[in-house]
């Protein structure tokens, strides 16, 4: 029992930064049928901000903040300097951009600072832990949680209530008939882009906080998981971001906990396990959970 | 109001529209009929700012909106209802009102939204269901509303009774001859060729990209020659897609 709740819990916590950053994926899908591989270079635009103000004296209080404002500018900035001049081009031209400007930011990481990993200090609560009954948690777990859930009811509320969220999910399903209503295609991008690189700055810091480093290729694992995240739930709708990313965290935790510990480093197996029962999803259920009618037209 | 001189729209390699001109007066409906493929649609698609010409001018209230951006366009009045209504299936009826008010300031579009509920009884009864949901005639009637939100002086209408049932066409006219009297200018395509040129104050008979009759709408309605030289017939028109 004690094992299964801080399992779950720890499932939870990972898949929440995984619905976070498949949230922006699903978005930029959304409005510009591109899925995006430089997504996960927004943790590591986060990771080099938050190195830079610790060497000059920075400080936790604020450094979200920073880590934020750092991921949503850089998100911007891709759309403004790479995506735009690409966007009535084919989705494979899109996607070639987006690899393109992940491998850039890697390379500029690695020569601008240093191959090698940078450390800074992490929060002093961060493993501080607490019981509840039997189980013991860290407050991490609880911050993660309360934190993605916090994000989640904003991003809802955005998306439902302001005329920018039904702006966003109008040229989503249908761009053009946006545009007749005096929609600006830069303005709902640039505000796509802004809004992921938000979300992507929100998961940068749950990260940071735990593993308080940089290095130039970290975001390429946690865009992966991402992607998948956002392909289980439906690429394009948001709920099912929220659920594949929630789903693959646990799923990840779950297998590492409960696979059968037939010999050492067994355990390794367990991303290779995950994938494998995804693409057996997939076999059943090729849209994912969600079924976007609308992204059939890409 | 409008004015439509020798516009020329291509689609790669394949011309769409030859030199077209057409105008539309201040407080006119003027009808655009012809059969299937005879750029009707890229007409107004080009007039509102989808399409680029590749030549010629488009000139609203005296201004060249050549070429404009629609999201321009609609904030100098010109609001077009396109041709398979594309409202927004995954929004709400509101939600497709509020976007249809996209450019007006945040009390202007909740006064705005109000008062569709108040024209459109069928929408505020599904208010907020996914407008996926509605049925033909309903969605017309949202495209419609959600283009008169932003309270435009030339209204395009694409092909506004397309694959509705019977009583739902008389809904669809009724509604146009409404609009009439509030002074809306409006350019109507209609596949129900006969019935929009009657309603009509004039109209254009368009073919393969060129006008080829124009004049009063009774008087195009009332020649059958016409008719069967360039509209063709109903059966036709509808096994030519």
């Amino acid at each position: 029992m004690t094992k299964l709740l801080q399992t779950l819990v720890d499932g939870l916590g990972v898949g929440s930064t995984y619905a976070l950053l498949a949230l922006g994926i699903s978005l930029i899908f959304g409005v510009m049928h591109l899925v995006n591989f430089a997504h996960g270079e927004l943790i590591t635009v986060g990771a080099y901000t938050s190195y830079f103000f610790f060497i000059h004296g920075g400080s936790w209080w604020w450094m979200p903040v920073a880590i934020l404002a750092s991921a949503a500018l850089a998100s911007v900035f891709t759309e403004l300097v790479a995506f735009r001049w690409v966007r009535n081009a084919s989705p494979f031209t899109l996607l070639l951009t987006s690899f393109a400007i992940e491998r850039l930011s890697h390379a500029l990481w690695q020569i601008f600072i240093s191959p090698k990993q940078r450390t800074f200090r992490k929060p002093s609560w961060v493993f501080n832990q607490f019981s509840l009954g039997s189980v013991r948690f860290e407050v991490m777990d609880l911050v993660t949680i309360g934190v993605t859930g916090v994000t989640l009811v904003i991003t809802a509320v955005v998306f439902k209530r302001t005329l920018f969220g039904v702006a966003v999910r109008g040229a989503a399903e249908d761009f053009d008939a946006a545009r007749l209503m005096g929609v600006k295609a830069n303005r709902v991008i640039s505000g796509a882009f802004a809004f992921a690189g938000l979300l992507a700055g929100v998961a940068a810091c749950l990260i940071l906080m735990r593993t308080p480093a940089a290095e130039p290729a970290m975001g390429a694992d946690w865009l992966l998981k991402a992607v998948i995240a956002a392909v289980i739930g439906g690429l394009g709708s948001f709920t099912g971001a929220v659920v594949g990313g929630l789903v693959l965290g646990l799923l990840e935790t779950f297998t590492r906990a409960y696979l059968p510990d037939v010999a050492d480093g067994w355990d390794r197996f367990s991303t290779a396990v995950v994938f494998i029962l995804i693409a057996a999803f997939f076999v059943v259920r090729p849209d994912g959970v969600f079924k976007v009618s609308h992204a059939e037209r890409v | 109001m409008l004015e439509v001189d020798q516009l020329t729209t291509r689609y790669g390699a394949i011309t769409a529209l030859h030199g077209v001109s057409l105008r539309v007066n201040a407080g006119e409906v003027v009808a655009l009929v012809g059969p299937n493929g005879a750029g009707k649609t890229t007409l107004l698609n080009t007039v509102a700012g989808l399409l680029r010409p590749a030549e010629g001018a488009v000139r609203f209230n005296g201004a060249d909106i050549t070429g404009t951006e629609p999201a321009t366009l609609v904030r100098r009045g010109l609001a077009l209802v396109p041709e398979h209504r594309r409202i927004f299936k995954d929004l709400t009826v509101e939600e497709n009102l509020r976007l249809g008010g996209a450019t007006l300031s945040a009390s202007q579009r909740r006064h705005k939204v109000h008062e569709m509920a108040d024209v459109f009884p069928v929408l505020r009864a599904k208010w907020s269901t996914s407008a996926g949901f509605l049925s033909g005639g309903e969605a017309q009637q949202l495209a419609v509303a959600r283009a008169l939100m932003c309270d435009p002086k030339l209204l395009l209408l694409d092909e506004p009774t397309l694959g509705l049932a019977p009583t739902m066409v008389d809904v669809v006219f009724d509604l146009i001859a409404r609009l009439r009297t509030k002074g809306l200018t409006m350019l109507v395509v209609e596949q129900n060729a006969t019935r929009a040129l009657h309603m009509a104050d004039r109209g254009y008979v368009l073919r393969t990209g060129h006008v080829v009759a124009d004049g009063a709408g009774a008087e195009l309605a009332a020649d059958s020659r016409l008719f069967e030289s360039f509209i063709g017939g109903s059966a036709e028109e509808s096994g030519a897609s």
